[in-house]
């Protein structure tokens, strides 16, 4: 187990480098230019501004500058916000994206596993129509014609009431958070109602459920143990994937909602060819992905015994 | 025990497994609201770290604490006064700092720091007032504008409005590194006389000195900062009506009344809230209708809205001017006069105002001196009305037929029109590809890039048209009357005529107003009788206001929105 963990966290690392080295080479390709502005500067402003960045030197030295400093753990000052470092950007503005982005998951595994359970035991009835129906809706719509209709029922509701049930958009307390997040899982719930349905359909059909219920078992037992807990393990397994997605994708839903998450962030610079901030928030971003997808891997060993031996 | 098909066992109504797995179920969703509810509280404290709770659930107008909320469109990139180049920081810089001018509420100069000022030839002399504080109580002095401006100027501080201080004597030089930067004609003679030295003497000096370029920094506080003044709300000294006591980025800043303020019986609010920072018109809209903000702009959409609402609809002209900009370079086919002339004659700013962009507030462009400009008495284009091209599609043919004998070609290749991404210069773009198609058979590709690359292309001169705009930096018509001058780094199209050239000199140099304005009225004329440019728009905005808040007041230089004359008015 501990060689298992080592391999994939070596394999992990390789793949950040990667990702770091392919943005990097991607980023110096665009053709544009991060310190032009509004207004046209004169030579000698440029090139201090170039000496200043580094990007007075080869781009090859400037990668291998970038990849030492990065090791450090530093990502260097932003280009649009002169006095900024990347660290402070990430630090600020990543709980906030990871805040909405757990309580997202919460609602799409929770509803998920909920929903994906009852369309499979009412199969082909009222409760599983209704669901399917909603959840192809739910897969369809993009997230933000959610935030933008849920926000303006909102609106609407507040105003016949007279007194807000819930803040329109901004950011602070748990109230602020229900309804982006709630959007925000919109979609993932969708899909992993559907995944739960098919593989708890998969789960009832097979031989061990047969041989509890002549056992004797208790139906009780039979589902809990059994059914539940076999049928539930592709779902886990999508969990990391998604803690990462819905994390780093919340940018629409960031935009709508007037949150200070780290999307916003991770979109403009791409737009403003701001180097250290895209260059920061992607490996930030694929790290972070990478040690989902380990930190599930080793999860799933754990709950099901079967993959730890092959 | 009855046979079973196990396929179907568990879907039998009435089944006890189903019976069992539903009241299972039931337990686990009961349980799963528990887990959420316990994930919230803990979330909720986790909230508390990454923003600030003085920024929420408030109403729109807190009349018990005299305090507005409101919102920015943006996250300032910095508040450092002397780097700052966007509109977002230029606002706020308003609200919380001082030059020695400033713009008062009808856009009027008056005094700020400084108590009066004086210009003999080319020397400038501004006394301060002696009652000017920054918000650690030192009082500001002439020296805090020495430092300042000599920083801004500094090649190694690298700012991008250097050049706004170029008419001071020696400025543009040391800025180019060629002179030190002591050189520079800016004098603390005493803490309360400043003395600027002009390259030249200039007449619209003043106006520039109410830019935020050329606000005061404490130079002990800016030390102390080590390099980070302007990143948080106390990494900054204020001077100004208010003073910034917290900024979570992205998400919130707040201003308090600063007691210092040499002038703060003016100032009837207590505080302002920037409680949200975001430019999407729809959630404003909807913060605004949830009484979340207290002034919003509105989309075309949203008129009808407004309307039934009964909101009272205010109109503003936010100042920059659009223009389709025509490359110059001669190699470019677009160098043709003629070929210019057609294109002028076919184009119609008013129908792509009206009929193709349709927004709230914008104004059919005619010249590239706005209509808010002001001339010698009255607004400049009162004294200079522009003159326009009549779409004219028979006349139009006729030069292109005249372009084509001179280029010597049957038929033009493509032209290439460089654009942005954004939804207007999109559908002015399709609008445009379509008109030039129709009336005269022209073949225009769009070429829309992010705004860098567009810079960038634009600098290298890869386009045959471009859309571009230009925003005002001080309130003369020279901010845009110097645009198409041969030697303007912004004249990217690389427009050069020795005699437009003569009337921006006289513009500068000219002492007399009358002339001055003669000699724009004149660059007018060139423009349109060249062709440098098609006219497209003037952007403008129309806004709603919360009926308690008085005094709001939107400058096209300076604060876009400006509360510092804003009050509560607890009758309405």
């Amino acid at each position: 187990m501990w060689w298992y963990t080592l391999k994939r966290l070596f394999q992990g690392v390789i793949t950040v480098w990667f990702i770091a080295t392919a943005t990097f080479i991607g980023m110096h390709n665009v053709p544009g230019d991060p310190l032009s502005g509004d207004r046209a500067t004169n030579a000698t402003i440029r090139a201090n501004l170039e000496a200043r960045y580094g990007l007075d030197r080869p781009v090859t030295e400037q990668y291998f500058i970038y990849m030492r400093n990065m090791l450090r753990g530093d990502f260097g000052i932003s280009y649009t916000q002169q006095n900024r470092e990347v660290n402070d950007i990430i630090r600020e503005h990543f709980p906030v994206s990871a805040t909405l982005g757990i309580l997202a998951v919460l609602f799409a595994a929770m509803g998920g596993i909920l929903f994906g359970a009852l369309t499979a035991l009412f199969r082909n009835r009222l409760p599983d129509y209704i669901i399917m129906f909603l959840v192809i809706l739910g897969i369809s719509v993009p997230s933000f014609v959610f935030a933008a209709l849920s926000q303006l029922s909102l609106v609407n509701m507040n105003n016949v009431l007279g007194f807000s049930i819930l803040p329109v958009a901004g950011w602070g307390t748990v109230s602020h958070m229900l309804l982006p997040a709630l959007v925000l899982g919109l979609g993932t719930m969708a899909y992993m109602t559907r995944l739960m349905r098919s593989s708890m359909l998969e789960v009832m059909s097979s031989d061990y459920i047969r041989t509890a219920r002549a056992k004797g078992l208790s139906p009780t037992r039979i589902f809990s143990r059994h059914q539940l807990r076999n049928a539930v393990l592709p779902v886990i397994t999508v969990l990391g994937p998604a803690i990462a997605a819905i994390t780093t994708g919340g940018f629409v839903v960031e935009l709508v909602f007037a949150i200070p998450g780290l999307g916003r962030y991770f979109v403009q610079a791409v737009q403003q060819l701001d180097y250290t901030v895209i260059m920061g928030t992607t490996v930030f971003y694929g790290a972070f992905l990478v040690f989902m997808v380990i930190l599930v891997d080793l999860v799933y060993g754990w709950i099901d015994p079967r993959v730890r031996l092959q | 025990m009855k046979q079973e098909d196990p396929k179907d066992f568990a879907q039998a109504p009435g089944d006890r497994l189903t019976r069992a797995a539903g009241k299972q179920l039931a337990i686990y969703a009961l349980a799963a609201v528990a887990v959420l509810v316990a994930v919230m509280f803990v979330l909720n404290a986790l909230a508390g770290l990454t923003s600030s709770a003085a920024g929420m659930s408030r109403m729109a107008v807190d009349v018990e604490n005299n305090i507005i909320t409101t919102y920015l469109r943006d996250e300032p990139p910095q508040m450092n006064s002397m780097l700052a180049s966007d509109a977002v920081s230029g606002m706020v810089l308003a609200h919380v700092m001082e030059g020695l001018l400033r713009y008062g509420p009808d856009d009027e100069l008056v005094g700020g720091v400084a108590e009066r000022w004086q210009q003999e030839g080319n020397t400038v002399t501004f006394w301060l007032r002696d009652d000017a504080r920054w918000s650690n109580g030192e009082p500001v002095t002439a020296h805090d504008f020495e430092f300042a401006w000599k920083n801004v100027l500094d090649p190694a501080v690298g700012s991008q409005y250097a050049f706004i201080l170029y008419p001071i004597l020696n400025a543009e030089q040391a800025n180019n590194g060629e002179v030190p930067v002591s050189e520079v004609g800016v004098d603390a003679v005493d803490d309360r006389t400043l003395v600027v030295t002009l390259q030249t003497p200039i007449a619209y000096f003043e106006r520039m000195v109410a830019y935020h370029t050329y606000l005061p920094v404490n130079e002990e506080f800016h030390r102390q900062t080590n390099g980070r003044y302007g990143a948080d709300a106390d990494e900054m000294l204020y001077n100004g009506p208010f003073m910034m006591t917290s900024w979570v980025h992205g998400a919130s800043m707040q201003l308090e009344k600063n007691p210092y303020y040499w002038d703060a019986e003016r100032i009837r609010l207590d505080g302002i809230n920037y409680a949200h920072m975001t430019s999407d018109a729809s959630t404003l809209l909807n913060l605004f209708k949830d009484d979340q903000i207290v002034i919003a702009d509105l989309g075309a959409e949203m008129l009808e809205e407004a309307m039934l609402q009964g909101w009272t609809l205010n109109q503003f002209m936010e100042g920059t001017v659009f223009y389709t900009d025509f490359n110059h370079r001669p190699e470019r086919l677009t160098s043709n006069l003629n070929l210019r002339k057609a294109m002028a004659l076919v184009h119609d700013a008013g129908e792509l105002v009206n009929r193709v962009i349709k927004l709230p507030g914008y104004l059919p462009g005619k010249s590239l001196f706005p209509v808010w400009l002001p001339g010698a008495e009255e607004t400049f284009r009162e004294e200079y009305p522009a003159q326009e091209y009549r779409r004219d599609i028979t006349k139009a043919k006729e030069y292109l037929q005249a372009a084509l004998d001179e280029l010597g070609l049957d038929r033009l290749p493509p032209l290439v029109l460089l654009t942005g991404d954004t939804p207007v210069s999109r559908i002015q773009a399709e609008y445009y590809q379509e008109v030039f198609k129709r009336n005269l058979d022209i073949d225009l590709v769009i070429d829309a890039q992010i705004f860098r690359q567009r810079l960038e292309k634009m600098t290298a001169g890869d386009f045959d048209l471009v859309a571009s705009g230009w925003g005002p930096d001080y309130n003369d018509p020279l901010t845009f009357g110097d645009l198409f001058a041969s030697w303007n780094l912004n004249n990217r199209g690389r427009y050069s005529n020795p005699a437009l050239d003569a009337q921006v000199r006289i513009a500068q140099s000219s002492l007399d107003m009358e002339e001055r304005m003669r000699a724009f009225g004149e660059i007018q004329r060139i423009i349109h009788d060249d062709v440098i440019m098609l006219p497209d728009y003037e952007r403008g905005y129309v806004y709603v206001t919360h009926p308690q808040v008085r005094g709001i007041r939107r400058h096209v230089i300076g604060a876009e929105t400006d509360f510092t004359n804003a009050w509560i008015d607890a009758g309405e």
